[in-house]
């Protein structure tokens, strides 16, 4: 708590001629944030977002954001694992046929302990272990992908007091783009949520 | 910080324990978790260990070199016992990767927040110990220039890997396993590096920390889909860990031999992973916390959890043991009954007894609250299991040695390059963990400050009292 309100002055100094991003607070308590977030989202603005340091519970519903579509996402790429899995073991062990991927391929049905060419109980471990393999690649890329990550600049990364947001303290931004965005009007909305600091964010 | 120290090993239903001890606020959590990373140097120990860990590592080079110039001859590997030490060790570092999934994945779908404050520990643990695991089958296939015929891809010859055999079953499920488990733990230490990131004071590390963290800024929409994300991972590597192990199992129990054609298999392997890989994340991290100071996070109370873990799941095994004798008694096989009793009172009676004795007698003084707290017994006994738990699979694969035929019974001797491997393998695993413990955050931060009762946005604006205030509190509310 020794810098609270040492970057107040910040909006103050002249910055090199840029854009304006947004406006920014600065608060100390998960508490604090959730509160801002519920009377920012009452005032009607859309181009806004929290920093914080961990998932605080209940945010992401005080702000309103919608439920994401990665599960069904994730599930399509399991699905695919499934029949990707299929087909795999039924062309390579169960047929003989050849056709043209890249290469030529053919299908190699040799018998083996009396076996059935296709024999289905034995392909579940490899569809199982396919379908998780691939959900989970997908789910993975999903995640990062939806997020917009990697993306290693953005313009809250010029406020120096952000490096705390993966540390102790919870941001709120309202971004310059929100049609509702007043440079006073809003300056005057965050101030009233009681910030330890207020910043100005430059693109 | 404080100072105040807090019992967290109660048992009062009424109070909900403190996870992290002797904290007040979330920076002061980030400072002890990114000192193990940021301190100038690190402890005289982890030097000793590194450098110690370093060389077997390079002995295990040598060793492959040796033993790709020569051919897998130089090992023990004879008939009747045509896979030896090199499945033995597959199996044992296989089940040792099993507890960080444990951890991270089934204990995170039933809400056990205790995990956080192990869970990257275990999860770094089971990737090093899936790659000692992989090294093994993957030097085993003698012409090694051809392991890539394990792989389903189109060649010259038209020919593709047999769908049928377990042993392929073997490299998608232990593949699978291994992407998986880099995928989980990356996924959950992204916000943590983005911390060390934005705690960097030097370039170097600013640029490093920044390519891995992904740019991540703690947007609560991305942790909205990140949580979404996080939680779907789990809830596919769960039925995951329990398969892996099942297919392992599945290299003996497809087989028609005695002692190793038994349905018990697959869940007893289960059993005996996790049974392992907690030995070996409590063989890790009692030492880490130690040297660390990281005894607020990983607190008596997580060690006695896990104890409680290994005593269970050790009872499991010691049962599964009981239940082969009997099923082998009860079959009125007359082979099968040869290979139990000749485990038990055969050439290798020593390596059966060993066996018995670490995985089912030592963890039983956990039944003993004294015992499941007391720092060195737990050590020493996690020790015995990993010991023992090796000693399974040894058990297991060299019951061959007697087989159908008694002119090709044998009896097996590992060579110096099998032992050296084994213990090479170890250089290699500590190796990787020495380096994860210096360079990446080995608490999952931002989980451990979520799990504060200071996380909770309800708790309004008293952020300032002890936290057996906030035990209180949460049983309150």
């Amino acid at each position: 708590m020794t810098t609270a309100s040492a970057s107040m002055s910040a909006t103050a100094t002249p910055q090199r001629k840029r854009k304006l991003y947004g406006l920014m607070a600065e608060f100390a308590t998960p508490a604090e944030v959730l509160h801002a977030a519920k009377r920012v989202r009452a005032e009607g603005y859309r181009w806004w977002d929290c920093f914080v340091p961990f998932p605080v519970h209940g945010l992401d519903k005080a702000m309103g954001v919608k439920p994401t579509i990665l599960p069904i996402l994730v599930f399509g790429c399991g699905l695919t694992g499934t029949i990707v899995a299929v087909l795999l073991q039924w062309f390579t062990n169960g047929t003989s046929f050849e056709f043209w991927a890249l290469v030529p391929v053919i299908g190699y049905d040799f018998m083996i302990s009396g076996k059935p060419a296709s024999s289905i109980p034995a392909w579940i471990p490899v569809v199982f272990e396919l379908t998780v393999l691939l959900a989970s690649v997908g789910c993975f890329l999903l995640v990062l992908l939806l997020n917009g990550l990697p993306r290693f600049y953005h313009p809250v990364f010029r406020v120096p007091s952000f490096a705390r947001a993966t540390d102790d303290r919870f941001f709120l931004l309202i971004e310059a783009r929100d049609p509702q965005f007043y440079r006073d009007k809003t300056e005057t909305l965050l101030r009233s949520l009681n910030p330890i600091a207020l910043e100005e964010v430059q693109d | 910080m404080s100072t105040i120290v807090i019992d967290n090993t109660f048992e009062d239903p009424t109070r909900r324990a403190p996870l992290v001890l002797n904290h007040h606020d979330f920076g002061s959590v980030t400072d002890e978790v990114c000192w193990v990373n940021e301190s100038p140097k690190p402890p005289l120990a982890w030097y000793i260990t590194f450098v110690i860990s370093l060389s077997l590592l390079g002995m295990l080079g040598g060793l492959i070199m040796y033993l790709f110039a020569t051919g897998v001859g130089v090992w023990g590997n004879q008939n009747p016992v045509m896979w030896g030490f090199p499945i033995v060790n597959f199996v044992f570092w296989v089940g040792i990767g099993h507890a960080g999934t444990l951890i991270s994945a089934i204990l995170f779908l039933f809400r056990q927040k205790w995990r956080t404050a192990i869970n990257r520990f275990a999860e770094a643990m089971t990737i090093f110990a899936v790659m000692c695991a992989g090294l093994f089958p993957g030097i085993h296939v003698g012409r090694v220039w051809f392991a890539y015929w394990l792989f389903p891809i189109p060649n010259q010859m038209n020919m593709w890997p047999q769908f049928r055999s377990p042993l392929l079953w073997d490299v998608f499920a232990v593949g699978t396993y291994a992407t998986v488990s880099v995928l989980f733990w990356y996924l959950g230490m992204v916000p943590d590096l983005a911390t060390l990131r934005d705690r960097s004071k030097t370039k170097l590390r600013a640029i490093l920390y920044g390519i891995f963290s992904l740019g991540w800024r703690g947007s609560m929409r991305h942790w909205h889909r990140y949580e979404r994300g996080y939680l779907l991972l789990a809830a596919l590597a769960t039925p995951l860990v329990l398969s892996v192990h099942s297919v392992v199992s599945f290299d003996f129990a497809v087989a028609q031999l005695p002692g190793w054609h038994t349905t018990i298999f697959p869940p007893y392997f289960v059993a005996g992973a996790i049974f392992s890989g907690f030995a070996m994340v409590m063989t890790l991290a009692i030492p880490a916390r130690q040297i660390w100071g990281l005894k607020n996070f990983i607190t008596m109370r997580h060690l006695e959890n896990m104890n409680k873990i290994i005593l269970l799941t050790g009872s499991m095994v010691g049962y599964a043991y009981s239940t082969e004798f009997f099923v082998a008694w009860y079959s009125g096989a007359m082979y099968e009954s040869f290979a139990f009793v000749n485990r038990a009172f055969g050439q290798h009676w020593w390596a059966y007894w060993i066996m018995v004795s670490c995985n089912v007698l030592t963890p039983q003084v956990f039944w003993f609250k004294a015992a499941r707290r007391s720092i060195p017994i737990m050590f020493i006994a996690c020790l015995l299991v990993n010991v023992g738990m090796w000693f399974e699979r040894f058990v297991i694969v060299i019951s061959l040695e007697q087989d159908f035929l008694p002119s090709s019974w044998a009896y097996y001797k590992p060579t110096w390059v099998d032992i050296g491997m084994l213990v090479g393998s170890f250089g290699l695993f500590m190796t990787m963990f020495m380096l994860f413990i210096r360079f990446l955050p080995v608490i999952a931060i931002a989980e451990v400050k979520a799990i504060m009762p200071e996380a909770n946005p309800h708790r309004g604006h008293d952020h300032h009292d002890d936290d057996s205030d906030h035990a209180t509190m949460e049983a309150r509310s």
